[in-house]
């Protein structure tokens, strides 16, 4: 299949992130091909697909999250992470380094089994700050970011795990805001929530957008369309078609787009 | 639905839960066979051993008139056993469990020490005690000392500490693994900060089972040559000259609870069944202290996590 990419009459925002020819395997499965992508900075990205169509894996490879488990393999082409041009699919580079710059909200909200304060400023402590007071302003100007502050503000030692679905999933967010991060993972970060969660999500989504660039895997594509700057649609293993979110939706280049999107297909 | 059809449905839902009476009546059949033998033998014990247990019998040596015998060498002995099995076991067994699970390569090298550890709880214990004789008491010239027992003692219960912290540390959410490293943390940073809290109940449970087996462990200290009468104490640990006099009690001979009662159980006089009989509801005792120790700290340290 053909990639197609949106020529736009206004000019792009500055490219955050290129995928480049991008081949990968779980064990002697190809699961993402020649992938070519662009991610915008400060904008949202939204990847979708059917099951099984390499979006969570495509994402993974950001962070090297694949580098956990034996038999995966970046067989070719790379991730390249702008201004400085760093491939994070080098063997050269270390996956923690890649994993200092961006950060990572998953599926299921996983805070760890620690206080409010120790979940945000874990993101912290790994990278050495010790100063309390500094550790203080930082989790809460990220707890604010998250718009969670208000919420637990006067409860930061109590347990994240005490908090709803959605509060866990903005605490970590919090979390992953805190380090400072270049560019934001979020994999599915609704699945788990109910529609009132899910809303105040997106909403925290838009508004981060304009101090962090946000790239987002989603199952659900009202949820693309309402959020993403732009959006790539993906089937096995292959990108499909990239282009600004209200291209690709309202009249996608490719046939196999407009049978996903209406319905009639996945 | 006709009167019939919800008939023939009672029937058949009657039929079909006759399996589930009969599986609980079987099953508290098997429950209550154990929990009866072990009250039985407990109990006996102590109906025998009663008379017998008084602070005399704590603090007196054993001796030939078995009323004037007591338990102090034995207990002594037992505990500072056991404080070397656990300040070698515990380490060794919790580093080599980390390890596996979280660095270790997934390989045919790493395969073959896995279920090497595995078959290494089934060893019977006298084997350690061949093994200690030849390695602990004359290779490394230990003698038949507390290091010695305590370090035989110590090989025999690696494997249930091993075991045990390796699935403590697999019931930890991949995703709370996933959700470390994304924020950048080194695997030693994430062991540190979230593997061993979180499996410490897991982990400490392990290390008092395996403590509350090698307690009555008889067979390898026996083989080591323990000393079956002894009247005298070692001296108390850490208290001799620093440095090297504070580690003269490991070099010292000893003995223990379970070969006190052996040793009294082989005696022809009567009385001296008494005393094993108290001794060993005294080493029951200990063992059950440990296992509620086991369950009260594990409530404890689960308290505060759950996903």
């Amino acid at each position: 299949m053909s990639i197609e990419t949106e020529t736009t009459h206004v000019p792009a925002p500055a490219l955050k992130a290129e995928v480049k020819q991008l081949d990968f395997y779980y064990g002697d499965f190809h699961a993402l091909k020649k992938v070519e992508m662009p991610v915008y900075e400060r904008c949202i990205t939204s990847l979708i697909g059917p099951s099984g169509c390499g979006k969570s894996t495509l994402l993974r490879c950001f962070n090297r999250m694949h580098d956990l488990y034996p038999g995966n393999r970046y067989a070719g082409g790379g991730i390249i992470l702008h201004p400085d041009n760093t491939n994070l699919l080098s063997p050269d580079v270390d996956p923690i380094e890649v994993r200092m710059r961006l950060s990572m909200v998953f599926q299921k909200p996983n805070p760890f089994p620690k206080s409010i304060f120790e979940n945000v400023a874990y993101s912290l402590r790994v990278r050495g700050m010790k100063n309390k007071t500094e550790l203080e302003d930082r989790v809460q100007q990220a707890l604010k970011s998250a718009a969670l502050w208000n919420e637990v503000g006067s409860r930061l030692n109590e347990l994240g795990a005490n908090l709803s679905g959605g509060q866990q999933q903005r605490l970590c967010i919090a979390r992953a805001l805190a380090s400072d991060p270049e560019l934001i993972l979020f994999d599915e970060p609704t699945s788990a929530l109910d529609p009132i969660a899910t809303a105040s999500i997106e909403e925290l989504l838009m508004e981060l957008k304009d101090q962090v660039t946000i790239l987002i895997v989603t199952h659900n594509m009202q949820q693309a369309a309402r959020i993403s700057d732009y959006t790539a649609y993906m089937y096995l293993g292959e990108m499909v078609e990239f282009g600004e979110s209200e291209q690709l939706f309202i009249k996608p280049k490719v046939k196999a787009t407009e049978d996903y999107i209406t319905g009639r297909f996945g | 639905m006709d009167q019939a059809r919800v008939e023939q449905i009672r029937r058949l839902i009657v039929v079909a839960k006759r399996w589930d009476t009969f599986f609980v009546v079987l099953g508290i059949m098997s429950m209550m066979f154990g929990v009866l033998m072990f009250v039985t033998l407990f109990v006996d014990m102590g109906m025998k051993g009663f008379s017998r247990i008084d602070w005399e019998f704590f603090t007196s040596f054993p001796s030939r008139h078995a009323a004037k015998a007591g338990i102090l060498s034995a207990w002594v002995g037992t505990i500072l056993v056991m404080l070397v099995t656990a300040m070698a076991a515990i380490p060794v067994g919790v580093a080599a469990g980390v390890y596996l699970e979280e660095y270790a390569p997934k390989n045919w090298f790493t395969a073959i020490i896995e279920i090497n550890i595995s078959n290494l709880a089934g060893v019977p214990s006298i084997v350690y005690g061949l093994l200690a004789l030849g390695l602990f008491v004359y290779q490394f010239g230990f003698g038949q000392s507390i290091l010695s027992a305590g370090l035989t003692l110590a090989l025999l219960i690696l494997p249930v500490i091993i075991v045990a912290t390796r699935e403590a540390i697999r019931s930890i959410p991949q995703s709370i693994h996933e959700g470390s490293y994304a924020c950048g943390a080194t695997t030693w940073q994430t062991v540190r900060d979230h593997i061993l809290p979180y499996s410490s109940a897991g982990i400490l449970t392990g290390i008092i089972i395996g403590m509350a087996r090698a307690i009555g462990e008889t067979a390898p200290i026996i083989t080591i040559g323990a000393l079956t009468f002894i009247a005298f104490l070692p001296t108390a640990p850490f208290t001799g000259d620093p440095p090297a006099g504070m580690f003269d009690w490991i070099f010292a001979p000893f003995t223990v609870m379970p070969i006190q009662m052996f040793n009294w159980t082989s005696r022809p006089e009567a009385a001296f069944q008494l005393n094993a009989a108290a001794a060993g509801f005294i080493l029951v005792f200990m063992t059950l202290a440990m296992n509620g120790l086991a369950i009260y700290l594990r409530y404890r340290l689960r308290k505060n996590i759950n996903w």
